[in-house]
């Protein structure tokens, strides 16, 4: 059985190409080391997409697995389809719960006609299996304001053609989805060209503020009915079915795989809306969890603060505000220690010089997420603090090597000339005269990398690296404001404290002559 | 034979002009030489060659009978004090730190340098109260004189002054006329000095090198330019420039 596995999957790697050949030998590691982890009790990892029903899914099979007497952990939020899929089948995620219509659609790549037959042959090719449907069909659903679609008679999708003033606001997993926004305005020729890309969180306070009038949801959100919305006939049946299912490694211990079938057909759609309401009721995906077991969630005493239990608040701030700046730091020196000898070949000019400032303002020019999610694919990196500290360095290189070079440029040549005619040196004129004369212009590049690092930074926890990025990221996605505020405010206070910090680093560094 | 500096056929032209035709030129020992000229003559060029702010084409250049190359010429620049017009004086150190940065990189000792400090002060009448001054806390004048002091130092055999005296007011200009030729006398010291005044070319020059166009026009003393002018462009050059300091 194994054997098999072993083989077909080595097989399609293959056709998948070199970039796979990592994860080929990560998989055969893993396929040899689980039965001494069985035996060891290494723990299940189950992971989440990062919405709120995910969790909750994540957080129930936790509990059915811990319940059976299997050791579990779940690794909340992990991100969007595609890393989920590669960390199933790279093995740093054991099962984690996903949709029939994406599996198609977005794994498999095929038309939605596909039976759970089908479906389960295919993801057997690539050693993961399926559970039966759990119960309920979280489709894609257009929702609009309750109010509106009375006044206009907006009653099914189809109607919206003849409004074509309407603001669309759509989650940008949606606008690129293979059966997502581009198909469904074919489909129903759909005239509205006010079409803007939101978080899905957000977009929920963006439609309540009549930012926007349409919005893309799952059929089984929780925030449907608390915003009085109503979810739109899908007339022309274009979306297909999303039957929630688990996903696993075939290779997984049976005992887990026996648990989680357990939960098969137990969750109907209304039981769902329970729960994800419940989720964001609570801010806390552990108790809508409890729910689904029925068990009394041990209250903390007091108020306490969303998601965390058992940390206090100042506990939890402190190792954000830590972790965030030993990413900003770390990378920040990183940039200093590159930057500095790099502007000063650039100072230099020729096609070197050129080639370095191209470079590092190409870097500047990629959205930072971007930049995050193009080195996490790359070996040694991955969903790591060294990707985010790597992704940050990149980011605060160009400040510093724009800055040293045009400070050293801006020596008029007059000086340059009498430093040579003296006979110094270059290293000493350089150490001694062009440094120091151009260290305001360097410390001002630092302090920018600075300030920009500390705000990037907070993106580093959309990669699991944590720092003040946590609290913003769990905030959005429960559009709780207070835990939104809870980071947003540490990091800008941290931004002014950093630039005060480096506004007294000026009068030590900056020679007394030039500041006359 | 007591020629310092020698200039055998050295040329430099730029990309799109001649700087200087091949020329020769010595520089005698303990006088002062003038180069004179309209601007892009080529007299700051010619300066520039010897201290190797900028390459020759084509040529030799020797000093004290030793071709200057690239590899030695940082030791020859020991020997060469050079001042320019804006002093250039480095303004991150004060006036002290730059007179003694290159006597403190060739390893001179602490009194012997407040010596030498102490010397050239009392030299060039520049107040001690001023050394611990930035450039910008000091007049332009006294820029000049801190420039000088740290051209001399290492006490050079040769000086290089590129219009020295060329950004000043002219009261400051003219006390600093007077006390640059009282020194020069004192210390016996071989200058080229480089103007485009007839008037400060005559104070100082022993000798006056004149130059047009990239090319040295005719070397001698103001008498001998005046009474036996090489070509026209020489008593054109003089009369005009005398007419302008006389009337």
């Amino acid at each position: 059985m194994k054997r098999s596995h072993l083989s077909r999957s080595g097989g399609l790697q293959a056709t998948a190409g070199l970039r796979r050949l990592g994860s080929r030998r990560s998989l055969v590691a893993v396929l040899l080391l689980v039965p001494v982890a069985c035996a060891f009790g290494t723990p299940v990892v189950i992971g989440s997409k990062k919405f709120t029903e995910s969790y909750v899914l994540g957080e129930i099979a936790k509990r059915t697995l811990t319940n059976a007497g299997i050791p579990a952990e779940h690794r909340q939020g992990m991100g969007g389809t595609i890393i989920l899929w590669q960390a199933l089948r790279g093995g740093q995620i054991d099962a984690y719960p996903e949709y029939t219509g994406t599996i198609t659609q977005e794994i498999l790549k095929r038309d939605d006609a596909s039976s759970l037959e089908q479906i389960r042959e295919s993801l057997a090719r690539f050693g993961v299996g399926m559970t039966e449907p759990l119960g309920f069909n979280n489709t894609y659903a257009l929702v609009m304001r309750r109010s509106d679609a009375q006044r206009l008679g907006v009653r099914a999708i189809s109607d919206l053609q003849k409004y074509p003033e309407l603001k669309i606001g759509l989650t940008h997993e949606f606008l690129d989805r293979q059966d997502g926004w581009r198909p469904l305005r074919e489909r129903y020729a759909l005239p509205q060209q006010n079409v803007v890309g939101i978080d899905h969180g957000l977009g929920y306070a963006a439609l309540a503020k009549s930012s926007i009038d349409v919005k893309d949801a799952y059929s089984t959100d929780a925030k449907i009915e608390q915003n009085d919305l109503i979810v739109l006939e899908d007339d022309f049946q274009f979306f297909p079915k999303y039957d929630a299912v688990f996903l696993f490694r075939s290779s997984m211990r049976p005992d887990a795989i026996a648990a989680l079938r357990r939960l098969e057909g137990t969750l109907d759609e209304k039981r769902m809306i329970r729960l994800n309401a419940e989720a964001e009721r609570t801010k806390n995906y552990a108790k809508a969890a409890d729910l689904y077991f029925n068990v009394a969630a041990p209250r903390p005493s007091g108020h306490s603060a969303p998601s965390y239990i058992g940390e206090s608040f100042p506990h939890k701030l402190v190792r954000w505000t830590l972790r965030h700046l030993e990413l900003a730091g770390f990378s920040l020196l990183l940039s200093v220690i590159f930057g500095i000898p790099l502007g000063i070949v650039a100072s230099r000019g020729g096609p070197i010089g050129q080639g370095i400032l191209g470079f590092a303002s190409i870097v500047q020019t990629i959205p930072s997420l971007a930049l995050l999610a193009l080195l996490v694919p790359l070996p040694f990196f991955g969903i790591s603090v060294r990707t985010a500290i790597a992704a940050l360095f990149l980011y605060g290189l160009l400040p510093i090597v724009r800055n040293t070079a045009s400070g050293l440029q801006d020596i008029p040549r007059s000086l340059r000339e009498s430093a040579i005619a003296l006979g110094l040196t270059s290293m000493t004129r350089l150490w001694e005269i062009y440094l120091p004369m151009a260290s305001r212009s360097i410390l001002s590049g630092i302090k920018t990398s600075a300030v920009i690092n500390i705000g990037t930074a907070t993106l580093a926890a959309l990669i699991g690296a944590g720092g003040l990025g946590e609290p913003i990221l769990s905030g959005l996605n429960l559009n709780d404001h207070v835990t939104i505020l809870q980071g947003a405010i540490p990091a800008a206070l941290l931004a002014l404290l950093v630039q005060w910090f480096f506004d007294l680093l000026d009068r030590v560094l900056i020679p007394k002559g030039l500041r006359l | 034979m007591t020629a310092l500096v020698e200039l055998v056929d050295v040329s430099k032209r730029y990309v799109d002009a001649v700087a200087l035709h091949p020329t020769n030129l010595s520089i005698e020992r303990g006088k002062t030489t003038v180069l004179i000229g309209p601007s892009g003559c080529g007299k700051s060029t010619l300066l520039r060659l010897i201290i190797r702010l900028i390459k020759p084409d084509s040529g030799r250049i020797d000093f004290g009978g030793e071709p200057i190359n690239p590899e030695n010429i940082d030791s020859f620049r020991r020997r060469i004090g050079y001042v320019i017009q804006e002093g250039g004086l480095f303004p991150h150190l004060t006036a002290r730190a730059n007179v003694l940065l290159m006597a403190r990189h060739v390893g001179k000792s602490q009194e012997e340098m407040q010596k030498r400090l102490l010397e050239l002060c009392e030299l060039t009448r520049f107040s001690g109260n001023l050394l611990p001054r930035y450039p910008v806390e000091v007049s332009g004048g006294q820029r000049q004189r801190v420039s000088l002091m740290r051209a001399l130092m290492l006490a050079p055999e040769l000086l290089l002054l590129d219009e020295p005296l060329g950004a000043l007011d002219p009261l400051v200009r003219v006390s600093l006329q007077k006390d640059l030729k009282e020194i020069f006398a004192r210390l016996g010291q071989t200058v080229l000095f480089v103007t485009h005044d007839l008037a400060e070319a005559i104070y100082f020059g022993d000798e006056i090198v004149l130059m047009n166009e990239g090319h040295i026009v005719q070397k001698g003393t103001v008498t001998d330019l005046r009474d036996k002018p090489a070509n026209a462009f020489v008593s054109e050059f003089i009369n005009a420039q005398r007419g302008l300091v006389l009337t």
